[in-house]
């Protein structure tokens, strides 16, 4: 199974590949064989077979480059752009390795108006010189088709295409600089592919010592791509790309260099600072689960085997079979856990097929997903937004067609985004953000589908809710079900939808709780004053009414005022239940509520950590160090009720 | 408006020479409004006190609900029980309203002071201003004063006349009797089309009866009816006193319609529509409101009757389908509520009565009557249940 065969299939294929069962000409001739009624030469097999040939994947794709994201010049920048990080991403993590990725767009406007160099580089762990052609020559070559398990890159065809795109619409090669040890040279590639033979041919091959400088930490690699493009603002950007990958990569630091725009001669620079400085848990690999697989899988798995005996290859080649199970399913199809796997026809690999459907598993193992986590998601959404309000949901793990998958979803609120539009979905598959095909996505569908009026926000018939709100959803699985190869929706299974729905209500009902809290808190906070606002108006009345002087009556007023407010403060504190719930949702630690200080508070008056205006991730919750809610909770009943009642 | 200027005029006028009114009433007036004053000024100086002992100031609001009223069955009326509900100053909720209470006790002063009225549109404007520093309205509007009036009243036990506050007039009078309304005096039988406007104080030192020559008094629900009745001079050929109450009598409406029954000995028979309001018009004239309980021993008239219109009236005086209007939801329960009040309760007649109602399923107004012939009402229905006694006590 990890040996991969040829790189035949013509173009999709399941999660097992197939081998080399088929004939790929048999299909390219059934699609192209003109039939012409004429009656020249006269058509035989032979002659159309003379026709028939083998297509290469290259030049299939070089002709519906749209499949795989290159549709226009607008979108070619964006998803070049796109592989390559993921590949960066991909290899820093792999190798253990805290991501620095740098992306830079690079106007050239005098050669043409729509000419750019497209510029990634990492500090990975490089690539070693072999493999340099394969890589970013070839499509479909890869480390991650053949394995179960989570990663960005899935089919391997990404950053080769991108290859080709440059190629096809420039004629210029690929320059490829990568750098494997501090002791090596750094080495620069600059590649041409082939399309015919689905391979690249090395136009220069150089060692370049000087460029080692671009890799301060000893390793990485960088590419540069030269392609038609066009560079745009705004939503479905490169510039949205980086700044939503940062937000679910809080890991990576990034920094983005953009071409120059009429606002902006020089180009902008922008950095993400990494915000958390733990690598994500590797994800482990994983054989395939028995419920994930479909006969004609079956059957490969059976010729490819290593494995003599049909006990050994249910426990070696899946996942979830025990010898107890094996010997269960063996014997429900007919054989025992000791016939030889050579025995199997395809008529006892129906039968065992069919036992294994019938059969319940345990669901897969999870430890091939590596979810974002929700500490980490406040994080990343409070670095891109700076809301007032985040709370984020990871929902267990979950299977859809024998695939594990974890569905987290993020809500921010506040702060700066706009009041009256439809909220913004930012939508993750495997950490990466998904730019296009909004409406064919399943997270889109969770999302409209939701009640969001139930959670207090406003929600027009059949769309998004209205509000400063950011609804976030990623799919971590070893298999995100994309519709296209450009990778742009998922796919829209029940189990998928099912758990998005119910991480987004999760999210949903904490919103709801903020929004009750912070309602009723600003009540509180201006009834607080009430008592002060209306012992002038009194004592004015009663000196009417009887002739006592104002101003003593005004003070003792006051003081007992002030008095009954701090009591108030206490109880409401101790067993209140305003300050209780508050408190609850604050120790939650899947949310994160902005502090705000309060314009009156006294500075001579010390104030808890928690009220730090400082805005980087302070005063977040969860992770690094505990809330200081006790803490916090003194210095309430000492402070005034202006500078607590403010939030 | 009218009416503001001839109350207004009168404390001048007695200051001067008590000319028209009997001198007896001068001095009197003078003594409620001292005893009304030391009381809002104690209330003031209690609340001074317990604020300068660095206290709670509160204020004791006797409640005005259902649970808090009583039916005294020998006197045939409401009475206020004594639960108090405590209105103190530091608490989130009931701040505002002891605020206001202060600004309107303080106002109300400030009118008996100055020997003035104001109806109770002049008093919200009185007491309505911003509160320095803020951007509150000490009130949002007039039914929260009126309210708190309401409050202050039965806190001091003091009226809302004795607090030199009226509401505005509603209802008007023509019939057989000759009365001194602020000096003046005024033949109820030469009121014209228009009759005379029951002012919201009647009490006597405003309102004299000079001579009385009607057998009863005729109460009906609203204006329209009130019109024919008086067009066809009802009150002329059955010599008796005609009023409406414009829907809800007012406060002067009842106080009158005692007073009349009280020293005139004059029975009182209601006209009313066939639904539940109806039903509670007379029960607010015959035993007093839920609301005011505690003037019901001034304004309830125990004596009342239930003249019409009777859930029967659709068969026995043959209507047609057309006047029928459907009971709808808040029909049936309020007429449900109304038939467990307790002074319904006991009542078998009026238990048939609300029942048949409900069993017809629609309600009845006066005026569907006229279908039968225009003058129906005056000529012939209200004549026959007079002379047959058939009515509802």
């Amino acid at each position: 199974m990890a040996s991969s065969g040829t790189l035949t299939p013509p173009k999709r294929s399941k999660s097992g590949s197939k081998g080399s069962g088929k004939a790929p000409g048999r299909q390219a001739g059934g699609g192209s064989a003109p039939r012409k009624p004429k009656s020249r030469a006269p058509v035989t097999a032979e002659t159309l077979a003379a026709k028939q040939r083998d297509i290469s994947v290259s030049e299939f794709f070089a002709k519906n480059r749209h499949l795989l994201g290159f549709d226009n010049a607008r979108k070619a920048l964006l998803t070049t752009v796109k592989e390559a990080v993921d590949n960066s991403l991909d290899a820093c993590e792999e190798a253990g390795i805290l991501p620095d990725i740098y992306v830079e767009l690079r106007h050239l406007p005098d050669i043409a108006e729509d000419r750019f160099i497209v510029i990634v580089q990492d500090n990975g762990p490089g690539i070693v010189r072999r493999q340099v052609e394969n890589i970013f020559g070839r499509l479909l070559y890869g480390s991650k088709f053949h394995r179960l398990k989570m990663s960005r890159g899935q089919q391997g065809i990404g950053i080769s295409a991108a290859g080709m795109y440059g190629l096809i619409t420039t004629g210029k090669p690929v320059m490829i600089i990568s750098k494997t040890s501090k002791k090596k040279p750094a080495h620069e590639v600059v590649l041409k592919m082939d399309t015919s033979k689905n391979k690249a041919d090395v136009v220069s091959d150089t060692e370049h010592p000087e460029d080692d400088e671009l890799f301060p930490h000893g390793t990485g690699t960088r590419v540069e791509i030269e392609m038609q493009g066009k560079y745009f603002k705004g939503s479905r950007s490169v510039d949205e790309y980086v700044e939503l990958t940062a937000i679910a990569n809080p890991h990576a630091r990034f920094e983005y260099a953009s071409p120059p725009t009429s606002a902006m001669p020089k180009g902008e620079r922008r950095v993400y600072e990494r915000s958390v400085s733990e690598l994500p848990p590797t994800p482990e690999e994983i054989k395939p689960h028995p419920h994930g697989i479909e006969l004609g899988t079956l059957i490969g798995m059976v010729e490819r085997t290593d494995q003599r005996q049909l006990g050994g290859f249910f426990s070696n080649e899946f996942c979830r079979i025990g010898p107890k199970v094996a010997k269960q399913i063996a014997s429900s199809a007919g054989l025992t856990p000791h016939s030889w796997i050579k025995s199997i026809d395809h008529a006892a690999a129906e039968k065992i097929y069919k036992a294994l459907q019938e059969t319940r598993f345990m669901a897969p193992p999870t430890n091939c997903l590596a979810p974002i986590g929700v500490g980490t998601i406040l994080k990343g959404l409070q670095r891109g937004l700076d809301p007032d309000f985040i709370t984020a949901s990871s929902r267990p793990p979950a299977v859809y067609r024998g695939r594990p998958f974890i569905i987290e979803a993020g809500i921010a609120f506040g702060g700066n985004m706009p009041a009256d539009e439809p909220a913004q979905v930012f939508r993750y598959a495997n950490r990466v953000p998904l730019q296009y095909q909004q409406s064919a996505c399943a997270s889109f569908k969770a999302a409209l589908e939701t009640n969001w009026k139930n959670y207090g926000m406003q929600q027009p018939r059949g769309s998004l809710p209205v509000g400063p709100l950011v609804i976030m959803v990623h799919m971590a699985s070893v298999w995100v079900p994309f519709t296209s190869e450009s990778k742009e929706a998922i796919a829209e299974y029940d189990d998928i939808r099912a758990e998005m729905l119910l991480a987004l209500k999760d999210c949903g009902r904490k919103l709801k709780t903020y929004l009750n809290k912070r309602a009723q808190i600003k009540r509180a906070g201006e009834r607080r004053l009430v008592f002060q606002r209306y012992i002038g108006e009194i004592s004015k009345a009663c000196h009417e009414l009887t002739g006592t002087d104002q101003e003593p009556l005004y003070n003792a007023l006051l003081r007992t005022a002030q008095r009954k407010t701090a009591e108030m403060d206490k109880t409401l504190t101790q067993d209140g239940k305003l300050v209780d719930g508050k408190d609850k949702l604050e120790r939650d630690e899947s949310v994160f509520i902005k502090d705000v200080v309060a314009p009156e508070s006294e500075p001579d008056r010390p104030r808890s950590g928690a009220g730090s205006p400082d805005p980087t991730g302070e005063t977040l919750f969860g992770d690094d160090e505990p809330k200081p809610t006790t803490t916090k909770r003194k210095t309430k009943k000492k402070a005034k009720k202006k500078v607590r009642k403010k939030r | 408006m009218a009416k503001k200027k001839t109350t207004t005029k009168k404390r001048p006028a007695k200051k001067h020479a008590t000319k028209k009114a009997p001198s007896s009433k001068g001095p009197a007036a003078r003594k409620t409004d001292k005893a009304t004053s030391a009381r809002l000024e104690k209330l003031a100086s209690d609340v001074v006190r317990t604020s300068m002992a660095h206290r709670d100031p509160f204020l004791d609001v006797p409640t005005r609900t259902l649970s808090n009223t009583s039916y005294n069955k020998s006197r045939r009326m409401l009475q206020m029980g004594s639960a108090t509900a405590r209105r103190n100053l530091f608490d989130l909720k009931m701040a505002r309203k002891f605020m206001q209470s202060m600004l309107l006790a303080s106002g109300c002063k400030s009118l008996i002071d100055a020997e003035k009225t104001l109806s109770l549109r002049g008093m919200y404007y009185k007491c309505l201003h911003t509160i320095p520093g803020t951007k509150e309205k000490t009130l949002d509007d007039q039914s929260e004063s009126d309210g708190v009036l309401e409050d202050l009243e039965v806190t001091i036990g003091s009226l809302r006349e004795e607090l030199h506050v009226y509401a505005d007039k509603r209802g008007d009078l023509v019939g057989n009797m000759t009365i001194i309304d602020a000096g003046d005096e005024i033949d109820l039988r030469r009121m014209g089309s228009g009759g005379y406007s029951i002012p919201s104080i009647v009490e006597p030192s405003v309102i004299q009866f000079k001579k009385c020559e009607a057998d009863f008094i005729l109460h009906v629900e609203k204006n329209t009816v009130w019109q024919r009745f008086n067009e066809d001079k009802f009150w002329k050929k059955h010599n008796c006193i005609l009023l409406h109450g414009g829907g809800q009598p007012s406060r002067g409406v009842r106080r009158l319609l005692r007073r009349m029954n009280e020293e005139l000995g004059l029975p009182v028979y209601c006209l009313l529509d066939c639904d539940p309001w109806g039903h509670y018009i007379y029960s607010v004239i015959k035993q007093g409101s839920i609301n005011l309980a505690y003037e019901s021993q001034r304004m309830a008239v125990p004596d009342a009757k239930f003249l019409g219109i009777r859930a029967i009236d659709y068969e026995r005086c043959e209507l047609s389908d057309d006047v029928q209007i459907a009971l709808n939801d808040r029909d049936t329960s309020r007429a449900k509520q109304i038939a467990d009040y307790p002074w319904f309760a006991q009542n078998r007649a009026w238990q048939l009565e609300i029942k048949k109602m409900l069993s017809n399923g629609f309600k009845m107004e006066v005026e569907s009557l006229i279908t039968k012939d225009i003058s129906y009402v005056t000529e012939t229905y209200v004549p026959e249940r007079l002379a047959a006694g058939d009515w509802l006590d």
